[in-house]
Formats: structure tokens, C-alpha cells, sequence
């Protein structure tokens, strides 16, 4: 039997933040992500239409990749996360959608986003291959992303 | 929603997948030379077939139509048999923590995620996949390494600072699962108070095989403040465990 090994190490890399949103009785924005939580495999992909909610590659050219993760919907809307990578590292996440259908959440985005770009970096630098600890609010972020690095192929 | 996306360059070569079921996302991830069409094709079937058997949100599973008590067991697809199995062993090794019932009424639904992500990950090996993992909305089977010599990094998200990583274990051919308060679904409740448990954010437990991984995760969760005596003395895991205030500790196996 293999012997498993196990070790942990402390890390300040961080992922998600949006547990931040604290908008009561959000609308949908625009685009209408399946549900995460009853959506079917097969029947209900979007494409990669720029507005869909599948995920796509973009643009790639002298290394640099934006790679668009699939949309995830939460509690507070659709999250989608988009990264940048150049040569093999994350240089850039935003965030094209987002819950944005109250002032507030404009507030909270904007704040939110610049601190995704930092934590997205800080994920790829401490090279995570993976995500263990799901919540149902934050899981579709952390899916997003995850889906995002997935595609980056990051190693 | 379902893409599988190849990637040769740079080396290790890397094959990623992601299938919506379940209520959550299934990622796969493959890290020797493709192609794994049919691998992955074999194991989003599965997953689909996992939850058109074991599914409490569809009307017509096996196991809605047992709740019902439109159908016996003997006529159930073998799968329910074999979950039941799974189930009663892990409440006798749990102390009852890890119960199949739910008010009651036969809801395996605590089992039948991480079983599935296992027997993916098996359905991966036996396609030839030496080096891969599955991970099913936050519960993570690894096989082999990421990358010659490398191992496995998973982090784990903090509970009650969500926009954080509170650590990351490292490891070949591990399994991981997390349970917290926050958890899609149904909230824990201890099956023997009745009352929902509150005295942890969060259980992660680690071992070799994520069946057995995620129901000591759910049972410990469950115990509250008897979780991490319980989880010291369990034979070939380890764990984290995280209280309502934010305290972490970890089994003497892991060093934080």
C-alpha cells in the first residue's frame, strides 16, 4: 500500500472574496448563468460567445494568455473570473462578472477586484493545484477561478 | 457546461476537464501525455449516472422514488446496494457521526460525492492515467504527482476568512475533504442531539482514499469539540480542524 505523506505550510495566499457582498435580494445582471447548483453537463452551454457563460480562451500572443473561467453562480449573482498570464505566470485577474445591480456593490467591487488581482498572484506563486473547502457562496468563486487556472495550465 | 481543454506546452503536459453535476463542479485533471477523450468521456458518464441514481433533487432517482417507497432496494440500480454498504460501515466507524438518514428518511447524499469522486479517479487509472486529480466541489482525489518529483498542493480555503487560503497541504496520491458550516446543502446536525453542529467552521481531513476521507470530515464536523481526539487517534489520516473563533489545530501528523 502506498504510504501517503502529508505536510502543510502556511500560506497567506488567498482567493476569494465574495463573502464581501452583502447586497440583500440581488437581481440577476444580464447574463444568466445556469445555476451551478442544477445545471446539467450537456444541455445548457452558452458558448463562448463573448457574453456566455462558458469558458473560453481569449486572445494569446509572445506568451501572454487571457483565459476566461467559467461563470459560477452564487447566491449574489454570476462571477466570472478572467486571468492574464504571461509566460507561465498570473499577471493580471479581473473579474468581467460580477454582481453590480446596487450602488453598493460597485463600492464593494471595486475594491474587491484590485484585491482578487493581488490574491489570484499570490495563489499562482504559492503554485496550488487545487481547492479543498468548498462553501456554497464561495464555491462558485473558487470554482471560477479554479476554472480559470485550469485553463491556464499552470504549472 | 463542459470543456476539456489540452495543454502540451511547456512539459508536464496537462489535461483538464470540467463537468457541471451534482449541484457543483467536477474538475479533472490529468497530468501524464493524452489523449484522454475516452477517459473523460468514461468518467463525466459516471458522474452523470451517480446522479441519476443518488440525486434527492430529481424526482425520478432510485433514491427519491425509495423515499417514496415506489421501489425496493432489490429493484434499485446495484450502485444504491453498494452506497448503503459504504454507509452503514462508515456509522460504525464513526460512532453513528456519519449517518445515511436524514430525518428519518434515507439520504446517503453525505457518501455518495466523494465515493463518486473516488471511483472517477479509479475509472482515470484504469484508462492508464498514472498521475491525475479529481476534484468535486472542494473534495479532492490525487493520484501519483503533478509533475515528476513534485507533489500535490491543495489549499485549503479558510472557513471564516473566506477571501483567504488558510494553508495548503502537500502530498502524493492524497485525498482531501473539507466540511464546514457553509457547506452547499444541508447544514451538519449531530445524529444523536439532533441539532445542527456549531461548535466547528470547519473539519479537513486527509488520508488515501476520499470516500472514506469525506465521511470522517462530515462525522468529525459533527462532533464538535470531540473531533480532533477522535481524528488523532483515527489510523492513517490527518486533519484540520478549525473552531467557530477561528482557532486552527492540527493532528499531530501534520505540522503546521
Amino acid at each position: 500500500m502506498r504510504r501517503a505523506v502529508f505536510a502543510i505550510l502556511s500560506t497567506i495566499a488567498g482567493l476569494v472574496l465574495l463573502l464581501t457582498f452583502k447586497t440583500q435580494n440581488p437581481t440577476t445582471p444580464a447574463l444568466t448563468a445556469p445555476p451551478a447548483a442544477i445545471s446539467p453537463s450537456t444541455s445548457t452551454s452558452t458558448g463562448s460567445s463573448s457574453s456566455g457563460s462558458s469558458g473560453s480562451s481569449g486572445s494569446s500572443s509572445s506568451g501572454t494568455k487571457t483565459l476566461t473561467g467559467t461563470a459560477a453562480d452564487t447566491r449574489y449573482g454570476p462571477v466570472q473570473v478572467q486571468i492574464t498570464v504571461s509566460n507561465g505566470k498570473v499577471t493580471a485577474a479581473t473579474s468581467p462578472q460580477y454582481p453590480s445591480n446596487d450602488p453598493r456593490d460597485d463600492e464593494i467591487n471595486s475594491y474587491a477586484i484590485p484585491e482578487l488581482n493581488q490574491e489570484a498572484t499570490a495563489a499562482q506563486s504559492a503554485q496550488i493545484d487545487t481547492i479543498s473547502g468548498a462553501t456554497y457562496t464561495s464555491e462558485g468563486y473558487i470554482t471560477s477561478l479554479q476554472s480559470a487556472l485550469d485553463q491556464a495550465g499552470l504549472s | 457546461m463542459s470543456r476539456t481543454i489540452v495543454m502540451t506546452t511547456p512539459a508536464p503536459p496537462r489535461t483538464v476537464h470540467v463537468e457541471h453535476c451534482m449541484g457543483t463542479v467536477f474538475s479533472i485533471d490529468i497530468r501524464d501525455p493524452g489523449p484522454w477523450a475516452e477517459a473523460i468521456a468514461a468518467v463525466t458518464a459516471w458522474l452523470h449516472r451517480v446522479d441519476a441514481v443518488f440525486s434527492t433533487y430529481r424526482a425520478d432517482s432510485d433514491i427519491s422514488r425509495l423515499q417514496r417507497q415506489e421501489m425496493t432496494i432489490q429493484d434499485a440500480d446495484p450502485l444504491v446496494p453498494e452506497v448503503l454498504d459504504l454507509c452503514q460501515r462508515m456509522a460504525a466507524e464513526t460512532d453513528g457521526f456519519f449517518s445515511a438518514y436524514w430525518d428519518g428518511q434515507l439520504d446517503p447524499t453525505g457518501l455518495v460525492k466523494g465515493w463518486a469522486i473516488e471511483r472517477a479517479s479509479r475509472l482515470l487509472s484504469e484508462h492508464g492515467s498514472h498521475h491525475h486529480a479529481v476534484n468535486g466541489g472542494g473534495d479532492v482525489q490525487t493520484v501519483g504527482e503533478p509533475a515528476p518529483g513534485k507533489s500535490w498542493r491543495i489549499g485549503i480555503a479558510d472557513p471564516l476568512h473566506r477571501d483567504h487560503i488558510l494553508s495548503v497541504v502537500t502530498g502524493r496520491g492524497i485525498a482531501v475533504a473539507t466540511s464546514g458550516v457553509a457547506e452547499r446543502g444541508k447544514h451538519i446536525v449531530d445524529p444523536h442531539t439532533r441539532r445542527p453542529a456549531d461548535e466547528l467552521a470547519s473539519v479537513t481531513v486527509v488520508g488515501e482514499f476520499l470516500t472514506s476521507v469525506d465521511c470522517y470530515a462530515t462525522a468529525a464536523f459533527a462532533m464538535g469539540a470531540g473531533a480532533l481526539p477522535w481524528l488523532e487517534a483515527l489510523p492513517g489520516h490527518e486533519a484540520l480542524v478549525v473552531s467557530s473563533s477561528g482557532t486552527s489545530r492540527s493532528t499531530s501528523g501534520l505540522r503546521l
